[in-house]
């Protein structure tokens, strides 16, 4: 095959933007292709005339090029391989670089041999909303049926290894933002930065330019290009202003906080150690949107062949890539602005075979360009079908009558490869939209403008309805201007003119949102409206009919305008349709919302270096690297990296946890407890602050002592537990659980600043400052007393929830005489700049008593001998102090406290509510699954009626058997009473319902 | 994302705040002689207002401290910023 058969030479075209002497090869669906420098892929296969190049999403269809940029609906490719490989992207934004590697997505086995095509021949059976009319029944079939329709439906594929490119997010100001580097946004910048404003433009393309790359367009009476170089050197030499090629305006949010996605590296291909892409949230002043317009197309039998293409896109092939999309094209248009593209195809060497216009009367500038060069228009007509195998190769064409709903006999035929379309024209208001903007409907030109807005913006040129170039440039200038006057820049001195064009009268468009098929035809043909979806105008029609008449139902009923191109250039006629079958104005019947991001953005690019280890912060304890050193397994709590167990010698997780519970039980067991959230409380209403955080009394706290406290939320759920000490008079030490520290002292703040100010209370987040280090076991007291000599650590000394301030091996300390555990027990807080020493010395001193390292997972199964609850693990937020069977922390006697009153509420003294039971199971070594639901009858048909759920579970080594902690119906009054577990693999095992303690219930280790 | 005026800090990004919900909800003065009803009214109900609402926010990553702000629900518009304890300014009460 002949390299680069559509490349136009520099006699036809000869201002392309693409560098002929640098050849770049590629390779599409594993064939090699050459393009030159300033390719896209999609010009590049343009240029080779490939032309099939996707398939539809629904019925598969052969799909070619229809746009040249982020409108187009259609060429999805996936790009690269490996972890680089990006899935989804439109060929036509897709840049060549050398070694480029796309294939076809939604294709199976390949673009030319797609067997889903099948459902194009099914296609009567297919109509709009098919798949919730037919999937919906039998409800529990669902996710059969979707696995299947996901496959067929299939996009691209994403990588599986982790991406090995690196993303940056960057945040800056700046005064004026302007969106599009066309010619309104390039007046709007130059008049913006010369009054020394900071200003940033953005073009999603690869180079600044806009309309001017792609057209023959004068400004300032020279060649567009020209003024174009000259334009970016002024603005490349000011200081404050930054331009920003390659950068898309992805999304418009609140307070002109403004989201941009900048591709650093995506054109040169794999292999660059700067960031592949930068995400920047830009903080602007003012903003000026001018993304320019969309071009519509037109509804009209065979219009999803291969060859048809908007108007502009094919003028944009030609003139920027000199890459000729057919050898003979048909225009076929609603308004004036094809004529150009006919005069831009035609002297590009393109047989223009006639102007199919629906419009009685063309503009007179017009048609004066057509006839300069001998093309026929047809006024008054349209195409009435195309033809062609894979691709089009003629159309027919016949005149339609005045109402626009039918045509006059008598056809025309031609033959040609290209239908040029145009439809008109829609202003890109989807960024002005996303900030909450409202639109207009402007009844000439068929299209919503930019209406009111809530942020301090402005939208200009095409992106507001204006198409003419000269008033682009005006209206540009003013913006720059305007905007940054309205930040305070200002050029003393005359305002200086902007840069010019010579305006064009222009005759308005007509709109025939559907139109005629051949006489007899109308119900064998597919006039497609959404390319992508495979949306028809007879789909649009049906949704109608059936009642989907609100737009947003309609979206989602059909799925016109969703998919990745969002309907850029279906929206429109879309709407016209449903309204002129619902007999209302397009304005009633409203737009879809616009969301961000304007076109898909990477996962990466969203992450930017929060990945792996920089996810999230790591908190580690004094002592965490002689855990680490000690072969600690570790769980995360929250963001604490906690010892979870140490194995030794080739030990499982089941051996360790059961020698570290036997040696706290036995020896003396020693826990990092440095993560308990540990919160310094302050004042003369201390106490009666308490008083009100907790449902217990804590007026008559004396100093060295401690309590344990339960926290309710206002609506009387247990929110957190914890010990609080004395430490002198005004003075509380308040700890919490590890994952609720920095919740509760949200909390306590909360209730001080807005609910009582008047109490002297202050709050000091302290967890960090100490170390916390748990010694338990028979032998505890014995080790502590040889390291500590200023405290008596004896049970007269220092007794059952106390705490002394003293000396721990050197290390000043408190000491408090608190248990998780059951047996005597010495939490010793020391600051964490000490931890490690005290540890050692605590490990080497205590050697001879066994001394043991357990984890959270021993500190867990020793909690639940005992029948302590974690909050969060028993509880779930429907928990109440009653439902645990913890009546003796809610005092009677205090007339209030968070969450009293709504203990009295009804529902709470329901006798049926799952309260917190232990559960024995038969056999004794069966451990059930946390979470595993108990039922009363195993048998009873399904759905079976649920009681309740196993919170905790473990096998005791201490027991010699498994115990378990488990919500149940009434459980409290069933203790004695037989359950039944159904577990996943189809057993049922029966449990005894048993109070929570299971080891020592008299309590008598506590003290030694 | 929103532009905050903190009344001790000033303009920061909604990012360093978090929402307290609907403000100038008073907690009864003696709980325990409410109806279940006037208590849930307390607890659950809340307006849902579209245009000014006064609500509640702390600048949890900046200073700590809660103060009222008066939006406007329908563009996000922030009104004023007053301080805990404050009746709403003149120019936002209604």
């Amino acid at each position: 095959m002949t390299r680069q058969a559509n490349r136009l030479g520099t006699d036809l075209v000869a201002g392309a933007r693409i560098d002929r002497s640098k050849s770049i090869w590629f390779t599409f669906n594993g064939r090699r292709y050459e393009g030159h420098e300033g390719d896209t892929l999609a010009s590049a296969l343009v240029a080779n005339d490939v032309q099939l190049v996707a398939r539809s999403f629904k019925y598969h269809r052969p799909r070619g090029f229809f746009g040249a940029g982020a409108e187009d609906p259609c060429v999805m490719v996936q790009v690269g391989v490996g972890a680089e490989t990006l899935p989804n992207l439109r060929a036509t934004q897709v840049e060549l670089y050398d070694g480029l590697v796309a294939d076809s997505v939604n294709a199976w086995p390949s673009v030319n041999h797609d067997v889903g095509i099948v459902n194009d021949l099914m296609s009567r059976l297919l109509p709009a909303g098919f798949y919730y009319k037919t999937f919906m029944w039998p409800a529990s079939w669902w996710t059969t049926y979707e696995h299947v329709i996901r496959n067929a439906a299939g996009m691209g594929v994403a990588p599986k290894q982790p991406d090995p490119d690196t993303y940056d997010h960057m945040h800056i100001h700046c005064d004026v933002l302007i969106v599009g580097g066309g010619p309104s946004g390039l007046a709007a910048a130059l008049a913006a930065g010369r009054t020394g404003a900071r200003v940033i433009i953005v073009d999603e393309q690869s180079e600044m330019g806009g309309s001017i790359l792609a057209s023959r367009l004068l400004v300032d009476d020279k060649p567009g290009a020209e003024w174009l170089a000259s334009a970016l050197a002024e603005l490349g030499a000011m200081e404050e202003v930054r331009v920003m090629p390659r950068t898309t305006a992805f999304g418009h949010y609140d307070h002109n906080h403004m989201g941009l996605l900048e591709r650093r590296t995506d054109h040169l291909g794999p292999g660059h150690d700067i960031a592949r892409q930068r995400m920047w949230k830009v903080r602007a002043g003012q903003v000026i949107h001018a993304g320019g317009a969309i071009e519509r197309s037109l509804v009209f039998a065979g219009n999803d062949r291969p060859g048809v293409m908007l108007a502009s896109a094919a003028a944009t092939y030609v003139n920027r890539w000199a890459a000729r999309p057919g050898q003979k094209t048909v225009i076929f248009t609603n308004n004036d602005s094809a004529y150009g593209v006919a005069a831009d195809l035609a002297d590009a060497g393109i047989s223009v075979q006639a102007i199919v216009d629906l419009r009685v009367e063309p503009g007179a500038a017009a048609l004066e360009e057509a006839s300069a060069r001998n093309i026929e228009v047809l006024t008054a007509s349209c195409v009435v079908e195309t033809r062609g195998k894979r691709a089009v190769e003629g159309v027919t064409v016949m005149k339609l009558n005045d109402a626009g709903d039918g045509v006059v006999v008598g056809e025309r035929r031609f033959d040609c490869g290209l239908v040029a379309v145009s439809g008109g024209w829609s202003p890109a208001v989807h960024l002005h939209c996303h900030a909450g903007g409202k639109v207009d409907y402007d009844e000439i030109q068929g299209c919503f403008v930019p209406g009111k807005t809530l942020e301090a913006a402005r939208s200009v040129g095409a992106a507001n309805g204006q198409l003419d170039l000269a008033d682009c440039l005006t209206a540009g200038w003013q913006a720059g201007t305007n905007a940054a006057a309205d930040t305070g820049f200002r050029k003393p001195g005359k305002v200086p003119k902007g840069p010019t064009a010579t305006a064009v009268e222009v005759s308005p468009p007509r709109h025939v949102w559907i139109i005629p098929a051949k006489p007899g035809e109308e119900n064998k043909v597919k006039r497609f409206v959404d390319l992508q979806n495979d949306v028809t105008d007879a789909d649009v029609r049906l949704a109608a009919r059936e009642g989907y008449r609100s737009v947003e139902h309609l979206k989602r009923y059909t799925t016109l305008g969703m998919g990745t191109d969002q309907g850029k250039t279906s929206n429109i006629p879309g709407l016209g349709i449903l309204a002129a079958e619902l007999e209302k104005s397009l304005p009633d019947v409203g737009t879809t919302t616009f969301r961000p991001p304007y076109t898909a953005i990477t996962m990466g690019a969203i992450a930017g270096r929060y990945t792996g280890q920089m996810l999230e912060p790591v908190r580690r304890s004094p002592m965490h690297h002689w855990h680490e050193n000690h072969g600690a397994a570790f769980e995360d709590v929250g963001q604490w990296k906690r010892p979870w167990y140490y194995p030794q010698d080739g030990e499982d997780m089941h051996a360790a946890v059961a020698r570290e519970c036997l040696a706290a039980r036995n020896a003396i067991g020693i826990l990092d407890a440095t993560t308990l959230g540990k919160i310094d409380i302050q004042g003369p209403d201390a106490s009666e602050f308490l008083n009100r955080i907790y449902t217990n009394a804590w007026s008559k706290l004396a100093v060295g002592r401690c309590r344990y406290g339960l926290m309710l939320s206002e609506d009387g759920m247990v929110m957190d537990d914890g010990v609080t000490s004395c430490i002198s008079d005004n003075r509380y030490l308040m700890t919490t659980t590890s994952g609720n520290a920095a919740s509760v002292m949200g909390w306590l703040e909360e209730w001080l600043q807005t609910e009582w100010p008047d109490l002297k209370v202050w709050c000091n987040s302290i967890s960090e400052y100490w170390a916390t280090l748990t010694i338990s076991g028979p032998f505890a007291r014995d080790l502590l007393a040889e390291l500590c000599s200023d405290i008596d650590v004896s049970n007269d000394g220092l007794p059952f929830m106390s705490w002394r301030e003293g000396t721990v091996a050197g290390a000043p300390a408190r000491v408090f005489r608190i248990s998780f555990t059951g047996e005597v027990s010495f939490e010793i807080n020391v600051p964490a700049s000490h931890g490690l020493g005290l540890w050692q010395a605590l490990m080497t001193a205590g050697e001879k008593y066994g001394i043991t390292p357990y984890g959270t997972e021993a500190m867990h199964v020793l909690r639940a001998e005992k029948g302590y609850i974690i909050v969060g693990q028993e509880t779930d937020g429907t928990m109440t102090p009653y439902d645990l069977d913890m009546d003796w922390i809610v005092s009677k006697k205090k007339p209030d406290f968070i969450g009293k009153r709504s203990l009295g509420r009804a529902d709470f003294l329901r006798d049926d509510r799952k309260q917190l039971v232990g559960l024995f199971t038969e056999d004794p070594l069966e451990v059930l699954p946390e979470g595993a639901q108990i039922v009363d009858d195993p048998n009873a048909p399904i759905p079976m009626p649920m009681i309740g759920h196993v919170t905790s579970s473990y096998l005791s080594a201490n027991l010699g058997r498994s115990i378990a902690l488990a919500v149940v119906k009434g459980g409290i009054n069933r203790k004695g009473e037989t359950v039944h577990l159904p577990l996943e693999n189809g057993r049922t095992v029966r449990a005894e319902i048993t109070g929570m303690v299971f080891y020592d219930p008299q309590g008598e280790r506590l003290n030694g | 994302m929103l532009i905050i005026d903190c009344p001790y800090c000033g303009k920061r990004d909604e990012a360093e705040f978090h929402y307290g919900g609907e403000a100038h909800i008073v907690r009864p003065e003696n709980p325990s002689e409410l109806s279940d009803e006037a208590w849930a009214e307390y607890l659950f109900m809340r307006s849902n207002t579209k245009g000014r609402f006064l609500e509640r926010w702390v600048h949890s990553e900046g200073c700590r401290r809660w103060f009222n702000m008066a939006r406007n629900t329908a563009n996000n518009e922030v009104e004023a910023v007053y301080l805990m304890g404050e009746t709403p300014p003149k120019e936002v009460s209604k």
